[in-house]
């Protein structure tokens, strides 16, 4: 079970490093826009592993916050991209 | 006997999540990425959280299973909401489509209108 934790660790980290791959290089702001958005969800699997790990059951609450934030913080910036105020 | 059915949801989860990935490096435009990335990645992360929603049910684990199905969800309701909004403020603000793409339904539909009207 441990070796599998540790396989599961290094394809996330390589997920992240993709998406932090597009951030930096993406040529226009609505792909670093996605970026953000798909790197919030992996973050959530990030805290599911940490759980099967062992014991840590409090990072479920990071992991649905941290859905909560990353869902408001993509229509934040799509509002903004978009050209308009967040109250339309 | 529990740990085979994680150890089995968890690798399905993860191999969506590393092929909405490498969609995201590999395609060509906003709307062919975020179309590869934006699926895979959910549906990912929602294999993942139904292979933990097993271990903890193993585990007999009641409060760890209720926030796991809230988590799922809520990642159900809300990635695909996002990632339309996403599309329609890049459509908005004039990014083209890829050069061999052949039809832009949102621009047939919306013909004649200002792209970004003025409420002022």
């Amino acid at each position: 079970m441990s070796i599998f934790i540790t396989i599961i660790y290094v394809v996330l980290m390589i997920c992240t490093f993709m998406c932090l791959f597009r951030i930096a290089m993406g040529p226009t702001s609505a792909d670093r826009i996605v970026a953000i958005d798909i790197l919030g969800t992996v973050i959530v699997g990030f805290c599911c592993v940490v759980i099967l790990q062992g014991g840590r059951n409090f990072y479920m609450n990071i992991a649905i916050s941290w859905a909560l934030l990353s869902f408001i913080g993509s229509i934040a910036l799509a509002k903004y991209l978009e050209g308009k105020g967040l109250d339309e | 006997m529990s740990n085979i059915f994680v150890i089995i949801l968890v690798s399905i989860g993860l191999a969506f999540e590393l092929v909405g990935c490498i969609g995201l490096i590999r395609m060509p435009n906003v709307y062919n990425r975020l179309q590869a990335a934006t699926k895979c990645v959910t549906i990912g992360t929602c294999f993942i959280l139904v292979g933990l929603c097993v271990f903890a049910a193993a585990n007999s684990n009641i409060s760890l299973v209720l926030k796991t199905i809230v988590c799922i969800i809520f990642i159900l309701l809300t990635a695909p909401t996002a990632a339309h909004a996403i599309a329609r403020a890049a459509h908005k603000s004039g990014i083209p489509l890829w050069k061999r793409s052949e039809v832009d339904k949102y621009e047939i539909d919306h013909e004649g209108e200002d792209p970004l009207p003025d409420d002022s």
